[in-house]
């Protein structure tokens, strides 16, 4: 049986459907993230684990025991807020020591395990300061801290970086991770930002429109999402319509030009619309004997530093591809509006959900229909 | 008032020449404001002050000031400070509560604003209005107190009650002071973030726990602070109290316009030294809550 488990989980607001058919299983200690789009549900799933929502249907249960209807204060759930929440009338100890003085702990008993908590976030000699004197950064190191203190048998975090600026939300996020592997405690971390949930998952659910998309490990999401959404949410992955050709031979077509999937294409006719995703880092510039070959025009150059960022358009208008080079101070990098050719293998294709598409090519209004 | 004598660049520099600030005519704008303010504020409050140490024939005196610490004296403003504490606590406690209640209760919207209306309009209805409405709805023939007596045999006068005593001014003055704190109140409240509720809880607090050590300490200097701000409203109420009691209540206000009036009493100058007495106290109130409320500002940013 699993530490933590979310089974058949719907929470509906009214009308709104916020979350359906929600199914988790995490071990103890894994570190799993939500990830999807604003609005997706999953600071609602966070909440429901949390107690602060009561889910329409399903069940809760943390180590075997259920835990679905009850009260917030009663769960033993550590959660970490993207305000920080810090209590503004305390300083970082009393912020930090305040589970467990609700808990009446002796007050010696509470100095030391505060002092344990804030060498623990490297900010020992912040304990007298009050939360308007720290950096948002540190702010939200205290949070964790007091999440931490009571040993909560879940760390709950909901989006904990996106108030904070690019080069301490990186650093901050490696620290939460060295953290949470050296307390091994049982993880669920929400976040719409898809790097920062590839770099420090065991394992992430992506949602989207209250459902799971799919559920599976850094690794598996990146390189074979099994949604279209999926391939366009998480990573840079290229996404073009494409037609199918000859099911049995894998081959399609997409912007008027043939290419060949890696095998057959199962359960797909010859004219079926499907979603194509191409991985950047394996498309080459130039034409090359045995791969597929893809012609358009350069329609922009952008510059990363270690990479240059170049995207195609195809001449029929049917859409456009990304993809990366080093940089190389010895080679140029072709102009806008040159006409390239692309290669790539067809392992680099993954052939995406045939029946979404063939939904999406109907029209968009089902009452208008 | 210019610092056009400061050296506006740093010694040393090649070109530094001494800066000839323009005094343009963009002072005119504000003047007659400042006019206004001497003729109505300072001017007055500087007759006030210099009123105070003169005795009838204009000679210098501290007499006025000795009176002050006479027994009478001192009973009214004990007077004034009673009626001021009871209807400050009575009516910021209550008025926090309403306003608590239909910010956080959960109740319809609707309630809010019609609340915040009403609140607005009753906060400024004061003096002769006030205390008429008073007089016609509780007083010894008001309508509510004939209702009591004639359909449900109620004599509200039947023991100590008068609407013309202490506690009759302190009912009339809860009607403007409560809805006073509610519109004070009511932005504190808001600043109470639901996450800090909720990462209380969290942790395993109790609702009560949460109170005590999170929502209380951190709308207490606004709780205070605005119970300071009720405080200085009724300590300088006079028309209410004037009208309602016919000038019969022993409070500050009230016996500083007996002293000017004179007709019975007159001493101008001892009434100066009242209001002075006032001021100081005025001052010390609103040092407090402007203490107060830099405080909650911070927390509450
Ligand atoms: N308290 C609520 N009342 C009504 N609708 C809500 C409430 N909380 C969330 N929702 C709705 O549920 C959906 C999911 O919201 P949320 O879980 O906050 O998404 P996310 O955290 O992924 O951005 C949204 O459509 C949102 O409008
Ligand atoms: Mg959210």
């Amino acid at each position: 049986m699993a530490f933590l488990e979310l089974t058949g989980i719907q929470k509906r607001f009214g009308e709104v459907a916020a979350v359906q058919n929600f199914d988790l299983a995490a071990e103890a200690g894994e570190f799993v993230s939500f990830l999807g789009p604003s609005g997706c549900g999953k600071t609602t799933t966070l909440r429901m684990i949390a107690g602060f929502e009561r889910p329409t249907s399903g069940k809760i249960v943390v180590k075997g025991v259920d835990i679905t209807n009850r009260a917030p204060n009663q769960r033993n759930v550590g959660m970490v807020f993207q305000s920080y929440a810090l209590f503004p009338n305390m300083t970082v100890a009393d912020n930090v020591g305040f589970g467990l003085k609700v808990r009446k702990q002796p007050k010696d008993q509470i100095r030391k395990r505060v002092g344990e908590l804030l060498e623990l976030i490297h900010l020992p000699d912040k304990a007298g300061r009050y939360p308007w004197q720290l950096s948002g950064g540190q702010q939200q190191r205290v949070a964790l801290a007091r999440a931490l203190a009571i040993e909560p048998q879940v760390l709950l975090l909901d989006e904990p970086l996106s108030a904070l600026d690019a080069k301490i939300r990186v650093s901050l996020r490696n620290e939460i991770r060295a953290i949470q592997r050296q307390l091994g405690i049982t993880t669920v971390y929400v976040t719409h930002d898809q790097e920062e949930a590839l770099s420090l998952s065991d394992r992430i659910v992506v949602m989207s429109e209250g459902r799971i998309e799919q559920t599976g490990t850094p690794f598996e999401i990146y390189n074979f999402p099994s949604t279209g959404f999926v391939a366009r949410f998480v990573g840079t992955l290229n996404v073009v319509s494409a037609k199918v050709l000859d099911p049995t031979a894998g081959t399609l077509e997409t912007a008027g030009q043939p290419i060949r999937a890696a095998g057959p294409i199962s359960g797909g006719h010859s004219g079926d619309s499907v979603t194509v995703a191409l991985r950047p880092e394996i498309i080459s510039l130039g034409a090359r004997e045995g791969m597929n070959q893809l012609s358009g025009v350069v329609d922009d150059v952008t510059f990363l530093g270690s990479i240059v960022r170049v995207r195609i358009r195809f001449s029929d208008g049917s859409g456009a591809i990304s993809f990366d080079t080093f940089n190389n101070p010895h080679l140029a990098v072709p102009d806008r509006g040159t006409a390239v050719t692309i290669s790539f293998p067809p392992e680099a294709c993954l052939v995406l959900d045939r029946a979404e598409i063939a939904a999406a090519a109907a029209p968009e209004d089902p009452d208008a229909a | 008032m210019t610092n056009a004598a400061l050296p506006l660049s740093a010694p040393g520099t090649p070109s530094a020449r001494p800066v000839r600030r323009r005094i343009g005519w963009g002072w005119l704008g504000i003047v007659p404001f400042l006019l206004f303010a001497f003729l109505f504020l300072i001017a007055p409050t500087a007759y006030l002050v210099v009123g105070s140490f003169q005795n009838a024939k204009g000679a210098l005196t501290l007499e006025n000031f000795q009176q002050l610490f006479s027994p009478a004296i001192i009973a009214t403003y004990g007077n004034s400070i009673e009626i001021s504490l009871v209807t400050a606590l009575a009516g910021g406690i209550f008025g926090f509560l309403l306003a608590y209640a239909v910010i956080s209760g959960g109740l319809p919207g609707i309630l809010r604003s019609a609340l915040m209306t009403f609140s607005g309009v009753a906060s400024n209805f004061a003096g002769v209005p006030l205390a008429l409405a008073f007089i016609f709805t509780l007083g010894r023939v008001g309508l509510f107190t004939i209702f009591m007596r004639t359909v449900l045999g109620v004599d509200l006068y039947a023991g100590d009650f008068s609407l013309y005593t202490k506690l009759g001014l302190e009912i009339v003055y809860l009607y403007f002071q409560f809805p006073l704190m509610i519109l004070i109140i009511a932005p504190a409240i808001d600043g109470l973030k639901k996450d800090w509720r909720e990462a209380a809880e969290n942790m395993g607090a109790s609702s009560f726990q949460y109170w005590r050590h999170v929502a209380l300490p951190i709308l207490m200097p606004s709780l205070l602070g605005t119970m300071i701000l009720l405080f200085g409203n009724s300590f300088g109420a006079q028309a209410t109290a004037y009208q309602l009691t016919g000038g019969f209540i022993d409070i500050v206000t009230i016996a500083i316009s007996r002293q000017m009036r004179g007709d019975v009493l007159y001493d101008p100058n001892l009434g100066y030294a009242l209001a002075m007495g006032m001021v100081v106290i005025m001052a010390i109130s609103i040092t407090a809550y402007s203490l107060l409320q830099r405080r909650s500002e911070r927390w509450l940013k």
